[in-house]
């Protein structure tokens, strides 16, 4: 008891100055473990601590506090808590023990699902993110957190722009897996295919040493996306790819395979009764909506097949070609094409006809060369990050060590860079 | 008919096939002449018996001039009974014992004989090349001799551009000299019908119509002619009908089976040709000219434009044919744009891989220390 109080007097003095909170920070570190033995009477003393001042002292405490099970009524409690400790912390004082931090947004996570009200918690665990992140391009644990709260509160606009930033630095790998794959679901959901693709790219050619069961559902759904978005799939993974993955993908994503040559031959029927027949292994998956559009898309892809031939073309004809039951099926679809921006045309409803229009863009206004200018300036400042990069790692004497090492196996001019005494 | 010619020769395997074949439907008189069909059997045997005979005592003897006839006759003989593949090794064994060019020329043109009958053209290939590499120059027959295996080898493997161009230079010296093989005839059509499918109009022109060697050939079928003729001259329809025509008879022809491919390929030609000057193209007068229903012609015109082999669209509506013209200069912002969004995404996708590798790297090697 005298213990705790005395740590709070010391929190409460010492969380001035950064010298000041180094050393508080070592104390807190030898009290820890006796924190953790009296944790359930530590509720009260944090009335006695201000998170925006004592914020170190206060994390250690409310590690402590959630560590143990947490009951339905204690949850609602240590949410409000949690929540405005986020939004009020220092994140200085915080990234000294950032694996504290993350203990407790998880725990914040879990209360919220208890609670049943993963709304709750979106807004926080984007602050959290902030606070915890040393720059806009690095990852950290409670990306994926939060994208798993968007998803299950189908706030799909809110992750979707923290999906908008790059990312180049990494803490765990596992981290951005799943963060990949929340994020495709999240693109998905907003409909922006595109950019689900990258991210689910991004997992199933990562480097990675064993199979996990993260990259095999981000297959199916790449199979399915790539679908969609191109009309096509190529079962090979680019070279990049760790080889556990290119062995074993695809062994384990056989329906998905199969659906994808389906696709490839082109008839609408067939398709639809391989999606029927493996109906319970799709929606075991969760994937079952995603292959009706797949199924959807096929008819677009053949409607915007025959832009390409005809300048106009009658809805009975675009019906019988395209596999469809009536005229008005046809006109449906092609309405709905049309304003969703995928096809160019104009309906003639007397005639019956549809005229097929070229893009209309010419790349002669202003807003397409700033556009195009803006393109030349983010790529030119990637590829300075490249040779940065590059730079870095061939300076790097781990990275020389190794291909020292291995200069025999090389060819001279990939190591010719190396200085001689590294050769081991 | 084949029951008489077969009964003249010697070869009672082929004979047994036919009988076979016609099962009796024809009347006594064509039926199984068993005792014939003994006699000859034993024929054969005693001959058999006799050539072997002497090419061994050739053989003792170690002359190579009558060991290589012994072996010839032996290739004859099997030739004549139907069995090709001894009559092939045969004359291969032969190879051994030549010892002029004109010898060599002689077995190289037996196994051609032999391998086009039984259908293997890569021997055939590979005999012309050692039959055109002797030192000596060879004549001018069998040159043209050689050039007809060859393009009926090419025809065999459907490589229709490199027929035309072999049967196109046979010289007329051919005339009835290799009438086991080929005749004068069946060089004009398979020479024009090829030539006709593969090559452009240029080429057309210089290497057929104006070809003077050609027209002897062509002025023995009259109608392959009046084809190629009609074809240049853009006159479709009268062409198609003379193919149509052709058709029947050539569906039965030994070489040429695969008709239908080069009926298909000469009538996309002609489409092609067609609609390549006008910028836009009746459909319904292009459809009387093919002889075919404006929907059907829309549909195979459908197939080329998928197949960019026709730069056009089609007007549905009022069934005109459009030529269109690619945008050069949107197509190039357009590649322009997606090139710099691919290098993007794989620079930063690349960029994260490498932080993941350095990453692992390091949890590796922190370890090991």
């Amino acid at each position: 008891m005298s213990s705790v109080e005395g740590l709070v007097t010391q929190i409460q003095g010492l969380s001035s100055t950064a010298s000041d909170v180094s050393s508080l920070h070592n104390l807190l570190k030898q009290a820890d473990d006796s924190l953790h033995a009296e944790s359930t009477r530590l509720l009260p003393f944090l009335d006695q601590l201000d998170p925006s001042k004592h914020s170190l002292g206060y994390l250690y405490f409310l590690e402590a506090c959630t560590a143990g099970p947490v009951t339905k009524e204690q949850a609602s409690s240590f949410v409000l808590i949690i929540a405005r400790f986020i939004s009020s912390c220092v994140s200085d004082q915080i990234r000294l023990a950032s694996d504290k931090f993350i203990f407790v947004c998880k725990r914040f996570k879990d209360q919220v699902l208890l609670l049943e009200e993963p709304l709750r918690g979106v807004a926080p665990m984007l602050s959290a993110i902030r606070k915890l992140q040393s720059s806009t391009e690095h990852l950290t644990t409670l990306h994926q957190e939060f994208l798993l709260l968007c998803l299950l509160a189908r706030c799909y606009k809110t992750g979707f722009s923290i999906l908008e930033e790059d990312i180049f630095e990494v803490d765990q790998p596992r981290d951005l897996f799943l963060y990949c794959y929340y994020g495709g679901m999240i693109c998905i959901g907003q409909k922006s295919f595109r950019k689900a693709l990258e991210l689910l790219h991004n997992v199933v050619t990562a480097p990675m040493s064993t199979i996990n069961a993260i990259a095999v559902e981000a297959y199916k759904k790449y199979i399915l996306v790539s679908l969609i978005h191109h009309g096509q799939f190529s079962t090979s993974l680019p070279k990049y790819a760790s080889s556990v993955a290119q062995r074993n993908l695809k062994n384990l994503c056989q329906p998905y395979t199969e659906l994808a040559n389906s696709y490839g031959n082109g008839k609408i029927v067939e398709l639809e009764t391989y999606v029927q027949a493996n109906k319970e292994k799709f929606e075991s998956d969760n994937n079952l909506g995603l292959v009706k559009q797949v199924v959807s898309s096929m008819y677009k892809r053949n409607i915007q097949r025959l832009t390409q031939t005809y300048l106009t073309l009658s809805l009975q004809d675009i019906a019988n070609t395209v596999q469809l039951n009536c005229p008005k099926e046809a006109e449906m679809h092609v309405l709905q094409m049309i304003q969703d921006g995928e096809i160019y045309a104009t309906i003639n409803q007397k005639d019956g006809m549809v005229r097929f229009l070229e893009d209309p863009e010419q790349y002669k206004t202003c807003e397409m060369i700033e556009h195009i200018d803006s393109s030349i300036q983010r790529l030119m400042t990637l590829s300075k990050k490249l040779t940065t990069m590059d730079e870095l790692m061939s300076c790097d004497p781990l990275y020389l060590a190794k291909a020292g090492r291995e200069r025999q196996r090389f060819d001279f001019d990939d190591c010719d860079t190396v200085p001689q005494r590294f050769n081991i | 008919m084949a029951h008489e010619e077969i009964k003249k020769g010697e070869n009672t395997q082929l004979y047994r096939e036919v009988v076979h074949k016609i099962d009796g439907r024809l009347g006594p008189k064509y039926s199984m002449d068993a005792t014939w069909c003994n006699m000859t059997d034993r024929k054969t045997e005693q001959r058999k018996e006799k050539l072997e005979n002497e090419l061994n005592a050739y053989r003792t003897n170690l002359i190579k001039e009558s060991i290589r006839m012994g072996y010839n006759d032996l290739g004859d003989f099997y030739y004549a009974h139907g069995a090709l593949g001894d009559a092939f090794k045969s004359y291969v064994r032969t190879r051994d014992y030549c010892t002029t060019s004109k010898h060599i020329i002689q077995m190289c043109l037996s196994a051609i004989l032999v391998s086009i009958e039984m259908g293997q053209f890569t021997h055939v290939t590979s005999y012309i090349s050692k039959a055109e590499q002797t030192p000596e120059a060879l004549d001018s027959l069998t040159v043209s001799k050689l050039r007809c295996a060859a393009g009926l080898a090419h025809l065999a493997a459907k490589k229709y551009k490199l027929a035309a161009c072999k049967f196109l230079e046979v010289g007329p010296e051919l005339g009835n000299s290799y009438s086991e093989v080929i005749s004068s005839q069946d060089v004009a059509t398979y020479g024009g019908l090829c030539a006709l499918a593969s090559f452009d109009r240029t080429e057309l022109k210089n290497k057929v119509i104006d070809n003077i060697n050609l027209r002897n050939f062509l002025e023995l079928v009259p109608k392959v002619r009046e084809l190629i003729n009609d074809f240049y001259s853009s006159q479709y329809a009268s062409c198609l009908e003379y193919l149509g025509n052709l058709k029947s008879n050539l569906m039965l022809d030994i070489h040429l089976h695969h008709f239908e491919t080069l009926y298909d390929q000469i009538r996309i030609k002609a489409l092609i040709q067609y609609t390549h000057s006008s910028v836009s193209v009746d459909l319904r007068m292009m459809a009387d000219a093919f002889k075919t229903s404006v929907a059907g012609l829309e549909k195979e015109l459908e197939t080329l434009i998928t197949d960019n082999q026709i730069q056009a669209r089609i007007d549905s509506h009022n069934k005109i044919l459009y030529a269109r013209h690619a945008n050069q200069r949107n197509a190039t912002f357009q590649r322009a744009l997606q090139i710099g969004n691919e290098f993007d995404r794989d620079v930063r996708a690349m960029l994260l891989r490498a932080n993941l590798l350095k990453h692992d790297y390091n949890l590796r090697a922190s370890r090991k220390v």
